[in-house]
């Protein structure tokens, strides 16, 4: 009796079933990016133009929260066979990518995809740091920046100076005659490994490692407890105990941009990705310039490194999805809706010459939001790189940063000598990079 | 008469507890059989090519005295939570299992602090101990620099203790009150007629036939507080000041994630895992031969 209603009922539910329009024909590919606020808004937001600037493709940009988490989970998702057409890998990580066997280098990349990339337009730092030691690109320079020293100027013209101190031991009395002016935190301190071991190292043009900072090969043994990097950390070190300096990170409550925005601190060392963030966030009373990054009078200055990241192209991956990945590559290096358009959002840099001379043309430097920038630049070319001075290709990076990182607080902390701490963290980091040597036996870095 | 209860079709048995075999299969057996591949190789981050390295791994790990001291602080942290919580809940459960008004509500309050998630207990916690405002904030301006977690290692290590000490006391409350409710009314009123007091009673009576349970809360407890603080410790300290913080499951993440040490991290997985088994058996054999049952 009932299968009389059942049959009809079936037949009505099926048809009832909407018929799936047929899928759109773009042809999809996945970026995966790091940066999360206001920049990783930035980078969605490109995507999205990128999207609605043609039909044939479609990027799925997703942010991974971080860069160590990006990089994290491309490797996971790698080891799944389910990784990302690219991904914006940071600075640290490119030794890990460089040795996977899981990328298509860059130069590679634009040759099979007829990418028209001017290799030498970009600035010797930054493709010096991305590169191999026979000078080719593996990676896309993408969102960089370098180090840059952001001072007060009420301040400093309360103590009768009108320019930036040139040194740092002049630096040292600037902050002396402030601390004597009424100011209690001349200098914003954090335990940031990039600026405060690195971007020193750089631009006193100091080895951080033997074999050129890791470049020769992955047997490089790490020498930066033996010279001025401990030389600057003592400075630091006398800084806070004559009440020049103070700490300021996230976990003290406020952090070095947020206490130099708000007219707390007088002088800090940060990116110069920040420089949008004290534009936009300080205090009107803060009047505020940047200058390069100041050395020991008795070093010369050359270039500083970058830091930021870099696109990689993924292995593994069908012709479609890098043809579309091709296209956003021409899309990003591409001058108005590349370089500008992250130069014109984020504190970052024109990574290439050409760029920055058209931005300059423009009239982008002169304009009150983005003044100050174009010092990052003189500060990347203030000499030709040397061989330690375009960076370095240490394994395992992040940790012998975080190693670093821990002694360089015990010693700023006062709970260790700070020649102590640094032998330590250099002890810590040669065995880390002994291991990665190990479980990378036999190979050499391209 | 055979009062064994049998089940006649070994098939369906089977099929009966086939998923959560597979669950343990693929979430723990699995797992635990690829660290312990990687814990004897050495796993390059991005896969392919282990090389067989016998115990090395293991090696490394015990000779770098950063991991001893995580060890010690882990065992700091295990038994001052377990003290913490268990004795905290103890009150609770006792005092309310005593009806008085409002119980009810404080049944439900007590429990609460488990639901929260870790994350969030450990950010409000960071707030409560930050040292520039609210007690502390007090405090540090009557005594300049008394209290900074930021730098102070054993203060940022009482931070995620008291913090986990909270969150757990919850989860141990309502054990502890369950066992209460199942202590015979009969003695603790006899021992009321016969002029105990209510503190008396508590500790000569409700609290021993207690004991099982709270013999299995100790072990639960331990075994908690070594593997589940991660998340406190992400959220509120990460590790710091200078490796302050820095608990043999937080030190596993930073080697195996951070620095994309696998190999490394396995090892130390699977010297947790075997610290844990042997706690638990110690437990078992030593602390349980003073539990009453029944």
């Amino acid at each position: 009796m009932l299968n009389k209603f059942i049959a009809p009922a079936l037949l009505a539910i099926t048809a009832a079933v909407p018929v799936q329009a047929v899928a759109a024909d773009k042809i999809k590919f996945d970026f995966w990016y790091g940066n999360t606020g206001a920049i990783g808004d930035v980078i969605a937001a490109q995507c999205k133009k990128f999207n609605e600037s043609q039909a044939k493709y479609e990027t799925n940009c997703t942010g991974q929260g971080g860069y160590d988490k990006a990089e994290q989970n491309t490797i996971a998702a790698y080891r799944a066979k389910q990784q990302p057409t690219l991904v914006q890998l940071y600075d640290a990580g490119t030794v890990n990518f460089m040795l996977s066997g899981a990328v298509v280098p860059a130069v590679k990349f634009a040759k099979d995809n007829n990418i028209a990339i001017d290799w030498a337009d970009y600035y010797p730092a930054i493709s010096n740091f991305f590169a191999t030691s026979k000078g080719e690109l593996w990676s896309f320079p993408y969102n960089n920046s370098t180090a840059l020293m952001y001072y007060n100027k009420d301040a400093l013209a309360k103590i009768g100076k009108a320019a930036a101190p040139a040194n740092l031991e002049e630096l040292t009395d600037d902050m002396k005659l402030l601390k004597a002016a009424g100011y209690d935190c001349a200098y914003a301190l954090d335990f940031d490994p990039w600026v405060n071991l690195e971007q020193f190292s750089y631009i006193s043009n100091v080895p951080l490692a033997s074999k050129n900072n890791g470049y020769d090969g992955l047997d490089a043994e790490l020498t930066f407890n033996k010279g001025k990097a401990v030389d600057f950390a003592k400075l630091a070190k006398s800084w806070l105990d004559n009440g020049y300096a103070k700490v300021m990170t996230a976990q003290t409550g406020k952090d070095k941009v947020k206490a130099f925005a708000d007219g707390s601190c007088q002088f800090m060392y940060t990116s110069v990705g920040d420089h949008a963030t004290v534009t936009a966030t300080h205090a009107d009373s803060v009047h505020w310039g940047v200058a390069p990054l100041p050395v020991f009078k008795d070093s010369g200055r050359v270039n500083s490194a970058i830091g930021g990241a870099s696109v990689w192209v993924m292995a593994g991956k069908s012709a479609d999805e890098y043809a579309g990945a091709a296209e956003f590559i021409k899309y990003i290096t591409a001058y108005e809706t590349g370089v500008k358009y992250i130069a014109q959002n984020t504190g970052y840099i024109p990574v290439t010459k050409s760029g920055f001379k058209k931005l300059s043309e423009e009239g982008f430097y002169k304009d009150a939001k983005f003044a100050g920038r174009e010092v990052a630049l003189q500060s990347l070319e203030a000499a030709p790189v040397t061989p330690v001075s375009r960076g370095q290709r240490l394994g395992n990076y992040t940790a012998i940063r975080a190693a670093w990182q821990s002694e360089f607080q015990a010693a700023m902390l006062g709970q260790k000598d700070v020649q102590a701490a640094y032998d330590d963290a250099a002890k810590a980091g040669n065995d880390i990079l002994r291991r990665y040597e190990q479980t990378f036996k036999g190979q050499k870095l391209p | 008469m055979d009062k064994r209860a049998t089940f006649p079709n070994p098939w369906i048995a089977g099929a009966f507890i086939a998923p959560q075999l597979l669950l343990i299969f693929i979430f723990f057996y699995w797992p635990t059989g690829q660290a312990l591949y990687w814990s004897i190789t050495l796993e390059p981050p991005f896969g392919g090519g282990n090389q067989f390295v016998g115990l090395d791994n293991f090696r490394a790990v015990f000779a770098d005295p950063h991991y001893w001291e995580s060890v010690v602080r882990s065992l700091i942290f295990a038994a001052s939570v377990t003290g913490l919580s268990v004795g905290f809940a103890t009150v609770l459960a006792l005092f309310a299992d005593r009806g008085l008004k409002g119980h009810q509500i404080y049944k439900f309050l007590y429990f609460l602090p488990y639901a929260m998630p870790a994350a969030a207990v450990g950010l409000s916690f960071r707030f409560i101990f930050t040292p520039e405002a609210g007690i502390f904030g007090a405090l540090n301006h009557l005594y300049p620099g008394l209290w900074d977690p930021s730098r102070i290692g054993w203060q940022a290590l009482s931070e995620i203790i008291m913090g986990q000490g909270w969150k757990m006391a919850g989860y141990n409350f309502i054990f502890l009150l369950a066992a209460l409710q199942s202590v015979p009314r009969a003695i603790v009123e006899a021992a009321a007629l016969d002029g105990a007091t209510i503190l008396q009673r508590m500790r000569y009576i409700q609290i021993p036939l207690i004991m099982p349970t709270i013999f299995f809360l100790v072990v639960i407890n331990v075994t908690d507080s070594f593997v589940d603080s991660f998340g406190m410790i992400d959220v509120t300290t990460k590790g710091g000041p200078s490796r302050a913080t820095e608990l043999m499951v937080y030190k596993i993440f930073l080697d195996g994630f951070e620095a994309k040490d696998y190999s490394l991290a396995a090892a130390q997985s699977i010297i947790l895992m075997l610290m844990i088994m042997v706690l638990t058996i110690f437990q078992f054999r030593h602390m349980e031969r003073k539990v009453h049952y029944g």
